[in-house]
């Protein structure tokens, strides 16, 4: 008994030495950073002046809003178009053409993100690839610049978690028997009604799983924003940048890194509620 | 005559060359049980999936209540199906299972509400409403899954081997409550399975299928006493089959010779030709026992044998004699009345058979059984 009690601690530590030291520690760190406030160099007194900047300063508002929003909408995106791949891949591809489409998912992963979203820039600047591409068929006059808009940033975010929405939802659509769609379709319904009634149920899990992944990496993302969109991809990871290394504001920085973990948490929680699911059901699946 | 509610005329598949159905014609008759049994592989499953709509027929045409199904999809036939494995809606309650199909025509909810609870209530499951589909038993799922595609007052129900996945128990059970739903509802079941009882103790009629072809087609009783060939005849009920050769033929009687040099009688099925090679069939509860040859009937050919196992069944107890000359060996019912309880296995014993209740048949090129 003390035994296989002994194996199983030693089998946990590492998770747990994992969870408490990069995890907790850092956080109860940055909590602490973000309740204090500098009063004379070097000297520092309890205070809630980061959270009370977050609230006054409408950059930082807007930053954190728009943040969320086009997480959210990456998201959405992401799932319309991770679905038909999924499909076809669980339900319609067999044999070779399965693993072959699921490698194809795969591929753009065994190149690093910079590279991979240099890549992006490679294709879309100014003097990129498919400017020159459209002036040559003569739908633009001269080239433009598709970098630093917002749609290009959205591009860069999907491409980025597409594979990320896709496994759960094969996941979930190969455990769906074909049968209930026969029989569904069989008792009168139609594409839409199957889709809705059946097929989205079943999935359910597997969505909600793959747009919390996709939705925690948009947010948390640094990268694609920063390189796609410039210097006014407005970001919230990027205020949390600069306040931790350009401007050296810590409790700054530490209190948006806590902002930022609420508002994924609330959103996910909203999520969950809206779709009817239990995170606790939603892993277990997935 | 009155309008089949299924006809079939010429219907044909193939896969890759492979014949599946083979020119199938045939008609169901308004209200009544009809059963298409053959072994796996025979082509029943596609059969009901061309009936279904599910797949086309490559030649010929399917027609339900009259109309040609050649361009109509599966949710527009006016028939449902019965899963193998019922297919109920895991994510959805037994209500909204059985409602769903009523839902999809857009009657207003209180219709569907009235309907459900209605037909629920038929099918002995009253106020199961919201039930969870994981919280019914085999039996209960089954009759949930018959609810779901009769309230929608189908001209025909399809039930592709519903009971296959039901232990024994059940499926005795659930046989009589199929026939009893069949009944009441009156509505035509096509019924497809490998089980030779289920289409015996169900069926108004049965078709016995094999290789894509019906071999026969006729009431359980017809097929049980009067095969039309060797395969149906080894495949419905249990039978002792016996090659040899025609020895001798005289009028219906022929006199089959196996290589073992057994020597028997049985009634010629068709056309069989002195000489010819023949396969020849005795039900087990044909044969009659003794305790020895006095105690047979001096007019019919008599055997002795030894006992080589009991297959005690209950009612359905047999023993397998190995008739003493020829080695062959014959599975012989017992006589329900006890006089055979004590039999033992290495005893010797005396059987005989009405030639008129063996058959014969000349034996096919190959009639796989």
């Amino acid at each position: 008994m003390t035994h296989k009690r002994l194996l199983f601690g030693l089998l946990l530590a590492p998770a747990l030495i994992w969870l408490l030291g990069l995890i907790v520690l850092p956080h109860v760190d940055l909590a602490i950073l973000s309740l204090r406030a500098r009063v004379a160099p070097g000297e520092y007194a309890p205070s809630l002046r980061q959270y009370q900047t977050f609230i006054e300063e409408p950059l930082y508002w807007n930053t954190f809003v728009r943040t969320a929003v086009m997480s959210i909408l990456a998201t959405a995106i992401t799932l319309l178009l991770a679905f038909p791949i999924a499909w076809t891949i669980a339900k319609i591809a067999r044999g070779r053409a399965r693993s072959l489409m699921f490698i194809m998912c795969l591929i753009p992963f065994w190149v690093s993100e910079t590279v991979r979203t240099l890549g992006w820039m490679i294709l879309l600047r100014e003097s990129g690839v498919l400017p020159a591409v459209l002036v040559q068929l003569g739908i633009t006059e001269a080239p433009i610049e598709m970098l630093y808009r917002d749609a290009t940033i959205m591009v860069g975010l999907v491409y980025t978690s597409m594979l990320f929405m896709v496994v759960p939802l094969i996941g979930a659509l190969d455990s769906l028997d074909d049968t209930l769609i026969e029989a569904a379709y069989d008792l009168g319904g139609n594409g839409w009604s199957i889709l809705w009634r059946i097929i989205v149920p079943h999935a359910a899990p597997g969505i909600v799983a793959g747009c919390i992944v996709v939705f925690m990496l948009t947010l948390g993302n640094y990268l694609t924003p920063t390189l796609l969109g410039g210097k006014n991809s407005l970001w919230f990871t990027e205020q949390i940048y600069t306040q931790f290394i350009t401007r050296f504001n810590w409790e700054q920085g530490a209190a948006f890194g806590f902002l930022l973990l609420v508002l994924s948490s609330a959103i996910v929680w909203v999520g969950l509620k809206l779709s009817g699911q239990h995170f606790g059901d939603v892993m277990r699946r997935s | 005559m009155e309008q089949p509610d299924l006809e079939a005329r010429r219907v044909a598949k193939r896969y890759a060359g492979l014949v599946a159905v083979d020119e199938l014609s045939f008609s169901v008759k308004r209200g009544s049980f009809f059963s298409i049994l053959g072994p796996s592989g025979c082509g029943k499953t596609t059969l009901l999936r061309m009936i279904a709509g599910f797949l086309a027929p490559d030649s010929g045409d399917v027609f339900i209540g009259g109309q040609s199904m050649s361009d109509v999809p599966p949710n527009r036939r006016p028939v449902n199906m019965v899963f193998q494995h019922l297919a109920l809606f895991p994510m959805m309650s037994v209500g909204q299972n059985v409602g769903y199909g009523l839902s999809r025509r857009g009657l207003p909810a209180k219709d569907i509400a009235q309907r459900v609870g209605a037909m629920l209530e038929r099918v002995s499951l009253p106020g199961s409403e919201n039930k969870r589909i994981d919280q019914l038993s085999g039996g209960q799922k089954q009759r949930v899954a018959i609810a779901r595609s009769l309230v929608l007052e189908p001209t025909l129900l399809l039930l592709d081997e519903p009971l296959g996945a039901l232990d024994l128990k059940l499926r005795e059970h659930m046989k009589i409550e199929l026939k009893q739903l069949q009944a009441d509802f009156g509505t035509t079941f096509v019924y497809i399975t490998h089980d030779q009882s289920e289409a015996l103790v169900l069926s108004d009629h049965v078709a016995v299928m094999n290789r894509g072809r019906f071999e026969q087609l006729g009431t359980p009783q017809s097929l049980y006493y009067e095969p039309h060939t060797p395969f149906v005849a080894g495949f419905v009920g249990a039978n002792n089959r016996i090659e040899g050769r025609a020895s001798q033929v005289s009028g219906d009687l022929v006199e089959v010779t196996t290589e073992q040099g057994l020597r028997l009688f049985a009634r010629r099925m068709g056309e069989v030709q002195a000489g010819a090679a023949v396969t020849a069939f005795v039900r087990p509860e044909v044969a009659t026992l003794a305790r020895n040859v006095d105690g047979l009937p001096a007019s019919q050919p008599r055997f002795q044998g030894k006992v080589a196992s009991l297959l005690f069944d209950g009612a359905n107890s047999a023993v397998l004699v190995r008739e003493t000359a020829s080695q062959t060996e014959f599975h012989i019912a017992l006589p329900q009345t006890g006089q055979f309880a004590d039999v033992a296995v290495g005893e010797t014993i005396a059987f005989g058979f009405d030639p008129e209740r063996a058959l014969c048949f000349a034996a096919a090129a190959s009639s796989g059984s």
